[in-house]
């Protein structure tokens, strides 16, 4: 058993670390949410130059060869920053696709793209009906000569609106909620045939209503026939990754509350001495690092073979990091008293983001429910 | 002991019921129904329509303006309006200010405030916190000096609620700085367009504008504007601050917000099916309702001792209520948030027609409940943090 970090791993982690603290303070993040896209080009730019953008990819391919560790590092550094940009769509979801689903080819022309920071990729899964449904798919794709046609409405596609491509689930056979017949097809976003609306989300992010009339997919991901095992695989990744921004988001939640309390004067005293809230900020360090744990077991598991141990191990990694997130987020809020409700100060941001990222690809409820349903984790002796 | 309402009661509730559906605008209802707060020309007619009926301040006496009510009535009229959902009398007049003034003010005071706070001619706000008083609301600083027949105020109030809106602000300034920290206060009313007063925006976390920060540079505020005794507004205060924790329990707001619950996750699917049906779900609302039922009857416990104490003192037990029912109501705004799922994600702007759904990415009904969810974290810092309440009880329950 062994916890430590590589060398390299080190040198990554601190390299994405230097980059933020030079790029992404408080203010810098303000101005970043203002530019037209949402976010920074410019960092953007900066992730291409340290190979954040090509992390994940095969070195001969053009990336970088790193694994789910080296993703979680990365998610968490920016998870700390709460980031704007698209690195969760394009490199952790968007990555995941071309990794585990795409021709030699197809990855030939796309990966140099992302990792030089050229290509945008966002993954349009969710309809207005299918909540946390992975299969819940009624958008469809029709045979159309050699290739395929998509239409219907996907929702909250994050990061949709600054797309270059998109990465569709669609229906090939089989009624609505049917766990067969989803295809993943590859959308050009300027194809004629798509219609996106942008909006902002709660936490400062983007995303975009997407409809697809006749579009043209460009390609397919993985089988047409039955993509759903290459979702599942790619969303369990990037849970994964969702856990280190989490774990990233909370160390900074719990970390402005804690120096907070040690400055803020009440009653003659910093309100750090009285004990109710010590208590209550030692019960937010036992969550953060019981979530901490959790996004290990989580990169550790992102590489397991076996579907379901990896669909059982995600599950378990969602509810603890979302119980977590929501008793640090709260309480981070509650302890500093009125100046943390407030746009100006970050910690509100943090507690946004942590609330976000807890329903990406489905809440703790809704895991709990899952792992329950498959008789927990525990076996009856 | 009969927790029972008597038939007077019971018909007095449909009366109630019948004018709020006849007056209360459409507009507003489903404003706040979408759990918006009502805009201030909103909150303006209905408590005019409210004043023209004489129902303007459920617990005034007759002499001062209200209607005379009884404990009971003054509770069915209140959890009739929450549950409307229509605007309550505005608090800052009728629970905060407006007791003050029949409780310590003069006969002046009384002839010249209490009417046009009724009607709502002067909307009022409290300058009570400052940036470095907050839960030690006693360490305040603004200074209030006499000179003649005025007082001149320096100081900095902050998170002063709609004072955007405020022709009044009622004050706790320092006027002894060498007396102990609670014998050096007293309470003035200050009309918000003398000159000298700065008001600033603060932006809360969801996007609303609803606090700011309020300044005062040598600002005159004339004698007879003093509540009570100078000196003595720590008095003024304590009585405030019962009153205010009282008024968080909002039993009638929560049930109507766990009705609007009800409503949404029929709506909204999960798993293929309605919310609803989820046993799972139900089981978490249920277990709200039923703590709702005991702060129901909780609230009116104490309201029954209200009547038999003799003292103006806060009664602690007001502090059970604000922590339950801030607790209640974070749970509720938290669990419509959930039932929107994702669609709770789009940003709307509260403060804009339409919450920001022009590109229509969202069902309305999931709007901006991410943003409530937000806002109402302030539930258990503000009016005394639910830590501060606890402090209280410890004390003054448990002598520790
Ligand atoms: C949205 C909003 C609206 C408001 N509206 C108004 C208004 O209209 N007028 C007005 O005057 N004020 C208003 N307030 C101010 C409110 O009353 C204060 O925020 C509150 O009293 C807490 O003070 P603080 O924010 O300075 O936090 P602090 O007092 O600094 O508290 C920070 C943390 O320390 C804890 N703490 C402090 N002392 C103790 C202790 N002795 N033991 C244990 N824990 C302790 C608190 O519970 C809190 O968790 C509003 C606040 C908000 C957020």
């Amino acid at each position: 058993m062994d916890f430590d970090l590589s060398e390299e791993q080190r040198l990554l982690q601190d390299s994405v670390a230097k980059l933020l603290a030079d790029k992404y303070g408080f203010e810098q993040r303000k101005a970043y949410m203002k530019a037209p896209e949402g976010w920074s080009r410019e960092v953007w730019s900066q992730f291409a130059e340290l190979g954040l953008l090509g992390l994940p990819f095969a070195e001969d391919e053009g990336g970088f060869g790193g694994g789910a560790v080296d993703t979680l590092l990365v998610a968490e550094q920016l998870g700390r920053a709460i980031t704007l940009e698209p690195w969760l769509s394009t490199v952790v979801i968007g990555g995941g696709f071309l990794r585990n689903g795409a021709s030699a080819e197809l990855r030939s022309a796309m990966v140099p793209k992302i990792a030089a920071g050229e290509l945008l990729l966002a993954f349009a899964q969710a309809e207005r009906q299918s909540r946390y449904d992975l299969f819940d798919v009624a958008t469809t794709a029709k045979k159309d000569g050699s290739g395929w046609s998509i239409t219907g409405r996907k929702g909250y596609v994050v990061h949709g609106d600054s797309a270059d491509a998109l990465i569709v689930t669609a229906r090939t056979a089989g009624g609505q909620r049917d766990q067969r017949g989803i295809g993943v097809f590859l959308v050009d976003a300027k194809d004629p045939g798509v219609q996106r609306r942008g909006y902002r989300t709660v936490d400062g992010q983007r995303a975009a209503e997407v409809e697809f009339a006749n579009a043209r997919a460009e390609a397919v991901l993985g089988n047409p026939e039955h993509g759903l095992p290459l979702v599942d695989q790619v969303v369990d990744e990037t849970i994964a990754a969702l856990a280190g921004e989490a774990v990233g988001a909370m160390q900074v939640a719990h970390d402005m509350t804690v120096d907070y309390m040690k400055t803020r004067q009440q009653f003659g005293r910093p309100i750090g001495s009285f004990q109710a809230l010590q208590h209550r900020a030692a019960d937010m360090l036992v969550a953060l690092e019981q979530a901490r744990s959790m996004s290990y077991f989580a990169a550790m598991s992102a590489e397991e073979r076996d579907p379901l141990e990896r669909r059982k191990a995600m599950a378990t990694v969602k509810v603890q990091i979302g119980r977590s997130a929501r008793f640090v987020g709260q309480q981070s809020i509650q302890l500093h008293g009125g100046i943390a409700m407030t746009m100006e100060y970050a910690c509100g941001h943090y507690f946004k983001r942590l609330t976000v990222n807890d329903a990406m690809f489905g809440d703790a409820d809704h895991y709990v429910r899952y792992l329950a349903d498959i008789g927990g984790l525990v076996q009856a002796a | 002991m009969d927790l029972r309402f008597t038939d007077a009661e019971i018909a007095f509730r449909q009366e109630v019921r019948d004018f709020i559906a006849k007056e209360l605008p459409v507009a507003t209802r489903e404003r706040m129904l979408a759990g918006k707060s009502p805009t201030k020309q909103m909150v303006v007619d209905w408590q005019r329509k409210l004043n023209a009926r004489g129902w303007a301040a459920p617990e005034w006496p007759k002499e001062a303006g209200g209607p005379g009510w009884t404990l009971a009535q003054r509770y069915i009229f209140r959890e009739e309006l929450q549950q409307a959902p229509a605007p309550s009398p505005l608090g800052f007049n009728i629970n905060m200010c407006g007791p003050v003034i029949i409780e310590f003010g003069t006969e002046e005071q009384k002839k010249r405030f209490l009417p046009r706070m009724l009607n709502l001619d002067d909307w009022w706000c409290q300058g009570f916190s400052e940036p470095g008083a907050g839960s030690d609301l006693a360490g305040l600083k603004t200074r209030a000096v006499r000179e003649g027949d005025h007082y001149v105020v320096n100081g900095q109030k902050t998170w002063t609620t709609l004072a955007q809106h405020a022709d009044w602000i009622f004050l706790l300034v320092r006027t002894d700085p060498n007396a102990k920290k609670q014998e050096g206060i007293s309470f003035l009313l200050c009309d918000m367009k003398t000159p000298g007063i700065t008001v600033r925006p603060i932006i809360t976390i969801e996007g609303g504008h609803e606090v700011n920060e309020v300044f005062f540079d040598d600002v005159k505020v004339p004698v007879e504007n003093l509540v009570g005794q100078e000196n003595r507004g720590w008095d003024c205060a304590k009585f405030l601050l019962g009153n205010e924790r009282f008024g968080q329990a909002r039993v009638g707001a929560s049930r109507e917000r766990i009705r609007r619950l009800k409503v949404i996750a029929q709506e909204s699917l999960d798993g293929g099916r309605p919310l609803m049906e989820d046993p799972e779900f139900r089981r978490k609302v249920t277990e709200i309702e039923v703590e709702l039922k005991a702060l129901e009857m909780t609230v009116m416990r104490v309201i029954a001792t209200e009547t038999k104490r003799k003292d103006k003192k806060p009664d602690p037990a007001t502090s059970v209520l604000k922590i339950k029912g801030t607790e209640i109501q974070q749970l509720c705004s938290e669990l419509l948030m959930k039932a929107a799922g994702p669609y709770a994600w789009v940003d709307g702007d509260p403060d804009e027609e339409g919450g920001g759904n022009d590109v229509d990415v969202a069902p309305d009904w999931a709007l901006g409940l991410a943003g409530v969810y937000f806002n109402w974290r302030k539930q258990s810092i503000y009016g005394g943090s639910n830590e501060i309440q606890r402090n209280i009880m410890a004390k003054a329950f448990l002598g520790l």
